[in-house]
């Protein structure tokens, strides 16, 4: 019963998108059609989880093909987290770009097209989430990247173009790295159903199976921005409207993290690639945050932090027990939530404050106290400071990676902990110049030699304050700052709910078995 | 697994080609290598399908061994389709951003209806625009081609246009 739900994950926001082109004129009608679908996706995926949680794996096959002939979507519990996380995330990021567009009155955003492309991200989104078979999910992620490509361009100004370029053939070489590895996995074991390649590539030769295996993680690597082919981001996000490099940060790389866990457990399980893993967690960590700690500019520290934090959810999927898929799980479900919420509270102390720039920002704490607080909190949670939902996971993932207790689990350990200080470190920075220091001191020149030697963003223009304060972007921030502190107070359930999804994927027969069915 | 010779050099040439191309610095030379890489890659599925020459469908009942496996030829069109959009949305951006040198070229104003919030920071946008641009290859051959192109965009997009355009902008914002 709950697998006929599955569908409508997918179905439901490209009819959204369909339905506001249509009402390109409309806007109030565009924000209500955009706002129902991405509720009604969340709802449905919250019942999908608690189905699921029954049920077992919800199977759909469309088309009624048999499994291994026709597409199959597969929501087990992993799948519906996620669906349910992105969902809700979309949705508080909507409600806010919503809030910038009213307060604007859209001089910065071309309004017609938002709410469409916005929709056919979320389709392609959450079509990656539920596809069964590889090329399902490379359409899923063609048709999210064709979005974020208009997004990320939004208005076509001149430093978006640029930064545009960057990201635009970056994905299209990892498009062509999955499409090639699409090709070579057919050739291979002749069917790219994931339940089915899980089945035929064990009797692969070693050498093809590392070959294929390296292909997709290549692919998804470059997506999820893991440490050599990361450099893309930190460069490309920050350009972009806020609303927009929220929902990037938050959401785009994750499916490469969704991706890489389906690919380390279901198709290629075994610890070939352990170590191999690993390192590149510690290197993701380590020069991910080296690059925050030089920034000047808020947008690009925090897409710093981003690459940089993608390196504990490799760490996790590296370690490959139970217990450490259950924390990444966790890892990935806040750092969602953490990180779209930081780059939302950015929005708004660009537009309150007047700029991004830490060295140019000051007296925000006497001036807007309601936005100190809406920053301060998921600054910490970022930190990993406790009880916040960041110290859980990375706590969760250090325990894990003790338990496997080899030398190099012991160094990504401290290069983690290195990092949680570090962020620490680069956020309270920006929590002291722009928040705590008053603006006489700014205007008195005292300069830190740290200071003035960080890195400003190449594209700031300066930009200006603007007075009034936008109350739906307010209340939209704040909403997912309560958000992402309930995970913290939720978080026995939320982990009680990680660790089946876990024991789901670290098992991967009760995917094949619910996949393939009767088909065997 | 049988496969035709032919094809697998076919392939193997256009993404030495195209790799090579997309490793310059114009973007039109890079949309140019997606586009040999991208078939390339399509050519790689249908090699996948085993030995050309048979049908992938068939009204009486043969074997499965006299037909050709459609799967490939299916994923290929979806493949096709998918590039075909990306390559639209890629030529748009390039001719938006050629259209903002063209615009610092020219030190007019952008035209209405065009351009969404450009009035206040113009400026800074064609300050941008070149750096697109930015070319570090001396190579007189490709500054050639390089005109040409621009010559033939200045035509197809707006024919009135040509007299001011391409010299200026090779030398201030395509090529440095």
């Amino acid at each position: 019963m709950s697998a006929n739900l599955v569908p409508l994950v997918v179905g439901l926001p490209l009819l959204g998108a369909a339905l506001t082109l249509v009402l390109g004129r409309n806007t109030k009608l565009q924000v209500l059609v955009s706002t129902v679908v991405l509720t009604a996706v969340a709802v449905i995926a919250g019942v999908l989880l608690a189905r699921v949680g029954e049920e077992g794996t919800a199977v759909v096959r469309v088309g009624g093909w048999d499994t291994p002939i026709g597409i199959v979507l597969v929501a087990d519990r992993l799948s519906a987290l996620m669906v349910l996380v992105s969902a809700v995330v979309l949705l508080g990021v909507l409600i806010f770009a919503v809030g910038q567009g009213l307060a604007d009155e859209h001089r910065d955003t071309p309004v017609s097209i938002f709410h469409p492309t916005y929709m056919i991200l979320a389709t392609g989104l959450f079509n990656a989430f539920v596809a069964g078979d590889l090329f399902n999910m490379f359409v899923g992620f063609e048709v999210l990247l064709a979005a974020s490509y208009v997004l990320l361009t939004l208005g076509g100004t001149g430093a978006r173009i640029r930064a545009g370029v960057t990201y635009i053939i970056v994905s299209l070489i990892s498009s062509v790295f999955f499409l090639s590895a699409i090709a070579l996995v057919y050739g291979a074991t002749g069917t790219v159903t994931i339940a089915h390649i899980a089945e035929r590539v064990a009797d692969l030769p070693d050498d093809v199976q590392l070959l294929l295996h390296l292909m997709l993680l290549i692919a998804f690597g470059i997506k999820a921005a893991v440490f050599p082919v990361s450099f893309w981001l930190p460069d490309s996000y920050p350009t972009a409207p806020a609303p927009v490099t929220a929902v990037f940060a938050g959401l785009l790389t994750k499916v490469g993290v969704y991706a890489i866990i389906r690919t380390e457990t279901v198709m290629f399980p075994g610890d070939v690639l352990e170590d191999f893993l690993m390192v590149l967690a510690v290197l993701t960590l380590l020069v991910g945050i080296a690059g925050a700690v030089a920034q000047a500019d808020i947008k690009r520290l925090l897409s710093f932090t981003l690459v940089s934090h993608i390196g504990y959810m490799i760490f996790g999927i590296a370690i490959g027990t139970e217990q450490a898929m259950t924390a990444t799980i966790y890892y990935v479900v806040h750092h969602i939530t953490v990180q779209t919420t930081l780059f939302l509270v950015v929005g708004l102390i660009e537009r309150m404050g007047g700029a991004t720039s830490i060295t140019r920002l000051a007296g925000l704490l006497k001036a807007f106290p309601v936005l100190a607080l809406l920053f301060f909190i998921p600054a910490l949670n970022l930190g990993g400071i406790p009880p916040f939902s960041g110290f859980l996971g990375k706590v969760g993932l250090f325990a894990a990676g003790v338990d496997l207790g080899t030398p190099l689990a012991y160094v990504t350990i401290a290069a983690g902990a290195a990092t949680s200080l570090l962020t620490l470190y680069a956020l309270v920075r920006v929590w002291n110049l722009a928040f705590w220091r008053s603006r006489e001191e700014m205007e008195s020149g005292h300069q830190s030699r740290l200071v003035s030697a960080l890195a400003e963003d190449p594209d700031d223009s300066g930009g200006t304050s603007v007075r009034t304060t936008p109350r739906i972007m307010i209340a939209a921030t704040a909403v997912m700052v309560v958000l992402s502190v309930a995970l913290t107070v939720l978080a026995g359930p939320l982990l009680d709910i990680s660790a089946e999804a876990a024991r789901n994927v670290m098992d991967p027969s009760t995917y094949i078995d619910a996949v393939l069915g009767g088909a065997r | 697994m049988n496969a035709s010779l032919v094809l697998v050099l076919l392939m193997a040439v256009m993404y030495a080609a195209g790799v090579y191309v997309m490793l310059e610095r114009s973007i039109t030379r890079i949309v140019i290598g997606f586009v040999l890489v991208g078939n390339a890659t399509n050519i790689l599925l249908l090699l996948m399908s085993g030995r050309a020459g048979a049908a992938a469908f068939w009204q009486d009942g043969r074997s499965a061994e006299d037909m050709t496996d459609p799967l490939p030829q299916a994923l290929i069109l979806t493949a096709i389709v998918i590039n075909m959009g990306i390559t639209a949305f890629l030529l748009a951006l390039i001719y938006r951003a050629w259209w903002l040198a063209r615009t610092e070229a020219k030190g007019a104003q952008p035209d209405e209806g065009d351009v969404v919030d450009d009035g206040d920071d113009l400026p800074e946008q064609v300050e941008d625009a070149d750096i697109v641009f930015e070319e570090t290859t001396a190579d007189a051959d490709a500054i050639q081609e390089e005109q040409a192109e621009g010559e033939r965009d200045d035509t197809a997009a707006e024919p009135g246009a040509r007299a001011d355009g391409p010299a200026d902008i090779d030398q201030r914002g395509v090529q440095r």
